[in-house]
């Protein structure tokens, strides 16, 4: 739905920036871009696909010039809707831009463009001995542009860090066109860290261009180890057990019973239906360090009465292991038109706790919930299966999710670990930070971005941007999902510069 | 060869096979892992031209909720159907299948341009449908090619001028001698007879990959198969079913059904992989209320890739060292079509010698599928020409394939190139190391 009356003349503009060629104006192709892997959707009005760093500033410029809202977008694999242009605008997709710059073995690191494909990037320098670390499950699809926009983790976050830890330097579009590179080749540059400020920022506050990352050796030696419990309160105890023994190994993944049945309808990877739980545990390193962690591994999974212990006899094994772990999303598309998986953070010692009280939640609304998560770090991925178009069923999910991220809160963790805020979970901010945290937030936000035209709607609660009304932080929890408009067809006035004025002061 | 066109069974409007697929499509959770694997996505990078936009065309137009426009036949006509998305997508949506219905009703319900149309119903219903007329052409097209004509046109520059010289490329030789299957044959298994099997010979592939045909015959019937080839057998459909002919691949596969239906076979062998797909899912043609769903579900059954039969039957017959680099370009429609990995890659290992390169991309569409390098020259070569460049890579003295098909297009590629690189058949492999 086009919401804003963008003139002639600026689209004329915007084909002079871009080339006619990479301009969709059309409702058809540009309705397209109004989902990405998450439930929620936003259409833009325009979509341009930039062809160099350059074009990207003049599409600022245009932007700042014009009043109209940008959205940077990579493979729109993300799933809190981060990269939807939740208040129209234009869609600056940036499949064009995904060429590999530099690959410097030596340093090991990296210069791509926004759009490279995360894993193209590891198999690119594969023959190295090196690979790029963090590995989401969308890795095969997803862009490292918006790995650094949402900080992207993965399975192996647990060993190796999320995205933020592995970018080196940035080079950014500021909403005025301005190009800037921040960070740089020493461990603590002089100055703010503005790139562990950037990682993370979900396209508010600037557009990547040039992402300089680190890449990792390639371990010596990998093993991948199933464990296969009767329990899902066994599986949960035996991750407490390795934290408290101190093993921590690469990757650390549970999938109850629910999950291991669907996903191993889709992957036929000879996991065990039968089974309560399963943990996907990784260890590596030095040839003999990956053994000895992985016999300590295994002794405690038998400790915690594991029912079997398997070892991936060959990396073809490794990969299907893997493979079912990564599919797991996608694979719940054969039990139900519509998934709503979840991205919350509990500390890990309770996860017993949380999986029982997750499971009540779900009953209570009447849902089967399935749990794929990164048990070593406590990141949970509730699954919520539903039919969009059964009566209340999308509200009852909704409210069970709701309930489910408060219960993370009440035990101490988080409202999301990896999938970032985006148009999900903006009215959920304020049960984690105080009215003082916000305003902090904001204040960073607008100092780079203060017209709000930088993907607006994100992260703050009552949506951001122009022609919105502004809900004060507080009570915006109990209104509904999104905010009320005002004024669909604004946009080109100054009043998002005044919203975010409001906001500041708010 | 049989001269009667198979009678018109079906009428065109009794089909509106895609309303109502809600279910298949609703498994597609919009996830994205598709896009990357997809060769016009990667190419152009657009939602359009990528598995889950399309499939959200093809949904919204199902439902009525979108008309049908050139723009929405544009990126369905773009899409290779090569099915690299099938094996990405962890939900289980089938895409093939999707498209495949989606194309059937653009047929029926739009009205494309009058060359395109005319030149489509020639071929789809005029020419294909009758093996006579097929025939016919094709010793035409043998003549052009042998008499010196082709060697005209192409030294004089005529054909560049034209703009078709790498189409040109893309034709098949034209064979001096068809494989015949006008009356059923059969040959003996080599020692004792292991299995009793059915050969299905193809149309186009039997007018210009008579050698292929042949060498398959030897190595099934050198592993101990006795190996019969039915009279009355013809196309099996796939390029009509791809382009949305479905009535006209309805009454192929009858013909096929009937023809197979001759005799108790373990299994019927092809050795092309986008007709083995087809052949393997000729139930789908057939809503499960039609007459015939249940025999074509049977008869599916029991189809097998030449390659997928042999590893499972095993090679007993010695073979021949061979010091060779060869690489393996998969098929898409054995690799993503029918889920056939392995199965060809452990028959080049059993040749002694042979050195096994895997090339990068390996499981990406050369561009041929189908006649899609003829209706979509430009995008097919682009493919092509990458294809060409991996396959390079590795060193390879022989690219090695599992369709004619792709055969034709990686032919064209390392002439085009001059890679000199040669590209033959996985059986094409194991015959010459028969001897």
């Amino acid at each position: 739905m086009a919401t804003r009356n963008i003139s002639g003349e600026a689209i004329k503009e915007l084909a002079q920036i871009v080339g006619s060629a990479h301009l969709l104006t059309e409702s058809l192709e540009v309705s397209l871009y109004e989902y990405d892997g998450s439930v929620e959707t936003g259409r833009p009005d325009l979509v341009v696909f930039p062809g160099s760093k350059h074009e990207v500033a003049a599409l600022a410029r245009w932007s700042n010039r014009h009043r109209v809202p940008v959205v940077g977008r990579g493979a729109g694999t993300g799933l809190s809707g981060g990269a939807l242009a939740r208040e129209g605008g234009v869609q600056v997709v940036f499949s064009r831009m995904n060429k590999i710059l530099e690959i410097d073995v030596e340093n090991r690191l990296a210069v791509v463009e926004p759009g490279v494909v995360n894993l193209d990037l590891s198999r690119a320098v594969a023959s190295a001995g090196l690979h790029y670390a963090p590995d989401p499950s969308s890795q095969k699809a997803c862009t490292i542009g918006g790995n650094v926009a949402e900080n992207a983790g993965g399975p192996h976050t647990l060993r190796y860090g999320v995205t933020a830890n592995h970018v080196q330097a940035l080079e950014i579009v500021l909403p005025d066109g301005e190009m800037v590179r921040i960070g740089g080749g020493a461990v603590d540059p002089p100055g703010y860290d503005l790139v562990g400020l950037f990682v993370g920022s979900e396209g508010t506050l600037g557009l990547v261009v040039e992402i300089t990352v680190k890449l990792t050796p390639l371990p010596e030696s990998v093993k991948t180890l199933l464990a296969v419990f009767e329990t899902a309160d066994d599986a949960t105890e035996t991750v407490a057990t390795l934290t408290a023994a101190g093993v921590t190994p690469a990757a650390c993944e549970m999938l109850d019973g629910w999950t291991i049945r669907v996903v191993e309808s889709s992957i036929q990877a000879g996991l065990p239906t039968d089974a309560g739980a399963l943990l996907l545990i990784e260890v590596d390193g030095m040839r003999e360090a990956a053994e000895e962690q992985a016999q300590a591994v295994i002794d405690l999974c038998r400790k915690n009465r594991a029912r079997e212990v398997r070892t991936a006899q060959s990396e073809r094994e490794r990969e299907t292991l893997w493979k079912a772990r990564k599919n797991a999303f996608g694979a719940v598309g054969r039990v139900a038109p519509d998934c709503y998986v979840q991205d919350g953070v509990i500390p890990r010692t309770r996860l017993p706790e949380a999986l029982r009280r997750i499971g009540e939640i779900g009953r209570r609304h009447g849902f089967d919930v399935g749990n794929i998560f990164h048990a070593g770090d406590g990141n949970l991925h509730p699954m919520l299966c539903f039919d969009h178009r059964k009566a209340d069923e999308f509200a009852r999910a909704m409210a069970a999710a709701d309930e489910i991220i408060a219960l993370c809160i009440e035990m101490g963790g988080s409202i999301t670990g990896e999938h970032g805020v985006g148009m999900e979970k903006d009215r959920l901010m304020p049960l984690l930070f105080s009215q003082a945290d916000l305003a902090l937030m904001k204040g960073v936000r607008d100092a780079f971005n203060p017209l709000g035209l930088l993907n607006p709607g994100k992260i703050f609660p009552g949506g951001k941007g122009c022609g919105e009304i502004r809900i004060p932080a507080a009570s915006a929890t109990e209104g509904k999902r999104g905010t009320a408009r005002v004024d669909e067809a604004g946009g080109s006035g100054p009043s998002g510069a005044d919203g975010a004025l409001r906001d500041r002061q708010a | 060869m049989a001269s009667e066109a198979p009678a018109r069974t079906t009428s065109l409007t009794a089909e509106a096979e895609d309303q109502g697929h809600y279910r298949d499509y609703a498994r597609c959770v919009h996830c994205g892992l598709c896009l990357n694997q997809c060769p016009t996505y990667r190419l152009w990078g657009r939602e359009a031209d990528s598995p889950r936009g399309r499939i959200r065309q093809m949904f919204l137009v199902s439902q009525d909720e979108m008309p049908m426009s050139a723009a929405y036949v544009t990126h369905i006509d773009r899409c290779l159907d090569c099915r690299a998305c099938e094996t990405a997508c962890p939900s289980g949506v089938e895409y093939g299948k999707l498209v495949e219905l989606a194309r059937g009703r653009i047929e029926q319900e739009y009205r494309r341009p009058p060359i395109p149309r005319f030149a489509r119903n020639l071929f789809y219903r005029q020419l294909l449908p009758y093996p006579d007329r097929m025939a016919k052409l094709a010793r035409l097209a043998g003549f052009y090619q042998r008499s010196g004509f082709e060697r005209i046109a192409t030294g004089s520059g005529l054909l560049k001028l034209a703009g078709l010289e790498a189409r040109s490329q893309l034709m098949p030789r034209i064979d001096r001698k068809f494989f015949s299957t006008d009356a059923t044959r059969v040959h003996e298994a080599r020692g004792i007879r292991r299995a009793r099997i059915a050969f299905f010979a193809g149309c186009i592939a039997r007018m210009t990959f008579t050698s292929l045909n042949e060498a398959t015959l030897r190595v099934l019937q050198a592993n101990g198969c006795e190996v019969v080839v039915p009279g009355g057998q013809w196309c099996c459909g796939a390029l009509a079913v791809h382009a949305g002919f479905r009535d006209v691949a309805r009454d192929l596969a009858r013909r096929n059904l009937a023809a197979f239906e001759q005799g108790d076979f373990d299994a019927v062998i092809t050795n092309a992989a986008g007709c083995g797909s087809t052949l393997k899912e000729y139930g789908q043609l057939f809503g499960p209320e039609d007459k015939d769903h249940e025999r074509a579900e049977a008869f599916g059954e029991r189809v097998r890739d030449v390659t997928e039969f042999l590893d499972q039957l095993g090679l007993v017959s010695p073979l021949k060292r061979e010091e060779r680099r060869v690489t393996y370009q998969d098929s898409c429609h054995l690799l993503h079509g029918q889920r056939v990995r392995e199965a060809p890659r452990r028959l080049l290992a059993a040749v002694p010698g042979l050195e096994l390169v895997e090339m990068r991309f390996a499981d990406q569409c050369c561009g041929s599928a189908g006649v899609y390098n003829i209706t979509q020259t430009e995008t097919a070569l682009e493919l092509l020409r990458q294809k060409t460049q991996h396959a390079r890579e590795t060193g390879a003295a022989t690219i090695v394939t599992a369709n004619p098909g792709c055969i034709l297009q990686l032919r064209a590629g390392v002439k085009l190139a001059s890679t000199g690189q040669e590209v033959v058949h996985v059986v094409e492999i194991l015959d010459r190391a028969l001897r």
